[in-house]
């Protein structure tokens, strides 16, 4: 085999990677608005669906901008925020203060348990000082919290869709709720995954699963409850319940816990509406 | 000087030929599994990605096999791969752009097309030491050979799994359900295609027994 020397295999790959890198990012760029308009496309049909109006690649744009009459963003206390678009909010962000939120908040609640331990009372009063520093973080992370809000118009109807991102088995899920202007009533859902389980958890995104929501309140005497996913079926009747898939029970318990958060950041918002 | 041999003379043609059958990459050598697996539960997908993998690999091939002189055999692995990455790079951009919906499905499985051992495997094997043109029909025929097994595998599994083929409902057409028949739920889960493709490689070795293992 022939021989080649150090510095003809330096310069070799090089070259190699100066004109691979050079294709790449060309078309990359090339096609990268192309593709920010699918995703946008995508989130447009995902909309649509939640208000139980079909489309596809093509129309959905014409769809959208026909029944999708005014969106915006809020934030926890239901204020609109100004010059911020609803397709811009980067809901991978909104989840991960989600989380934030709920891990301070158990911190707290382990302080509450501990007095009972006499043992551990210096370090409850340590606790107890932080205590009042945790709330003042979790304001300030709630401070930080964008939430979108499209409005749809159908008819004479006007319908509220808000956006929904959590966690399921095996990666992300997310979807949008639409209510009916009590504020109260699922009009319709729609769910997206990632990669759950064919079959089992991934059956949130056929329309089976999310035609029970339809109907359902998220609020029982104006405290908020949410739609809960219930293993092994909800009664007959159960205005805040559904059933949960059978062998996908961790995917039905996230599509509960998204729901309750994702949703508990609207509850002002809602409140602002009702007055 | 290359052009003494005719373009389709009979030892090319066996180049091309002899993947899709006696020498198939997935029933044979037995590689390129896990996306067999992985992306077959209906037939869309499946064509894409074998669509994706002859560009890929012919691509590959080809480059590979115009630089062999002057690839320095100490990193020739860091190039191969490198050639290999971009091209799927390529793939997956494309897809985005105008196949969105499918690229959905397909998500990761485009960019595992680079640790696709096939692909490697005929680089380092093929391209390497032979002609473009020659380096050329073993790409098609491999990645043919490859994506034959997964179309029929997606075939069987969308059809008995989903009752559809190409998202067109086939057994709710045929009034099928009404006789009482269910979709099988077991279709759609990644050991059937391992099972199916064990029937494939079964039922071509029963017809080839100069294929069976004697040890």
């Amino acid at each position: 085999m022939k021989q080649f020397s150090n510095i003809y295999v330096v310069i070799f790959a090089t070259i190699m990677v100066v004109i691979v890198a050079t294709i790449l990012s060309f078309v990359s760029m090339q096609l990268k608005p192309k593709q920010i308009k699918n995703e946008e496309i995508e989130q447009m049909k995902n909309i649509l669906a939640s208000v139980n109006i079909n489309s596809n690649a093509k129309n959905a744009e014409e769809r959208f901008n026909k029944y999708i009459v005014y969106s915006y963003v809020i934030n926890i206390k239901g204020e609109k925020i100004e010059d911020v678009n609803a397709f811009s909010v980067d809901m991978k962000k909104e989840v991960s203060k989600i989380q934030k939120i709920n891990i301070l908040n158990n911190t707290i609640k382990e302080t509450k348990k501990s007095p009972f331990n006499n043992f551990l009372a210096s370090v409850i009063k340590f606790k107890e000082k932080n205590k009042a520093a945790i709330k003042s973080e979790i304001l300030n992370i709630e401070g930080t919290r964008r939430l979108p809000v499209y409005i749809c118009k159908k008819g004479k109807n006007t319908y509220y869709v808000f956006a929904l991102r959590g966690k399921g088995l095996w990666g992300p899920i997310w979807g949008y709720i639409s209510l009916v202007d009590d504020f109260n009533t699922v009009y319709g859902i729609y769910f997206g995954h990632d990669s759950e389980t064919p079959g089992l958890g991934a059956e949130i995104s056929e329309s089976e699963f999310q035609a029970m929501f339809q109907g359902k309140k998220l609020f029982e005497n104006s405290k908020f409850v949410s739609v809960k996913v219930i293993k092994g079926g909800a009664e007959p009747g159960d205005l805040h319940g559904v059933d949960a898939i059978s062998g996908g029970t961790v995917t039905s318990k996230g599509v509960e816990n998204m729901l309750f958060d994702c949703l508990s950041g609207y509850i002002q918002f809602i409140n602002k509406q009702m007055d | 000087m290359y052009e003494k041999e005719p373009l389709f003379s009979s030892k090319n043609m066996k180049l091309l030929k002899g993947p899709l059958g006696k020498d198939n990459p997935i029933t044979v050598q037995v590689l390129g599994i896990c996306s067999a697996l992985a992306i077959t539960v209906n037939l869309k997908p499946s064509v894409v990605m074998a669509i994706a993998v002859v560009a890929v690999l012919t691509v590959s091939n080809v480059v590979i096999s115009l630089l062999r002189k002057y690839i320095p055999p100490r990193i020739r692995i860091i190039v191969q791969l490198t050639v290999i990455a971009s091209m799927v790079i390529l793939v997956d951009l494309i897809l985005k752009a105008f196949a969105y919906d499918i690229s959905k499905q397909l998500s990761v499985f485009v960019g595992l097309i680079i640790t696709n051992c096939i692909i490697m495997g005929r680089l380092e094997a093929f391209a390497m030491a032979n002609k473009p043109w020659q380096s050329f029909l073993d790409g098609v025929g491999n990645a043919g050979g490859y994506g034959i097994i997964l179309v029929i595998v997606a075939f069987f599994r969308e059809l008995l799994g989903s009752g559809t083929l190409w998202d067109y409902p086939v057994f709710g057409k045929l009034g099928i359900y009404n006789s009482g028949y269910s979709d099988n739920g077991l279709m759609i889960l990644p050991p059937m295609a391992l099972i199916t493709v064990g029937i494939i490689i079964w039922v071509q070795r029963s017809k080839n027994r100069d294929l069976i293992e004697t040890h």
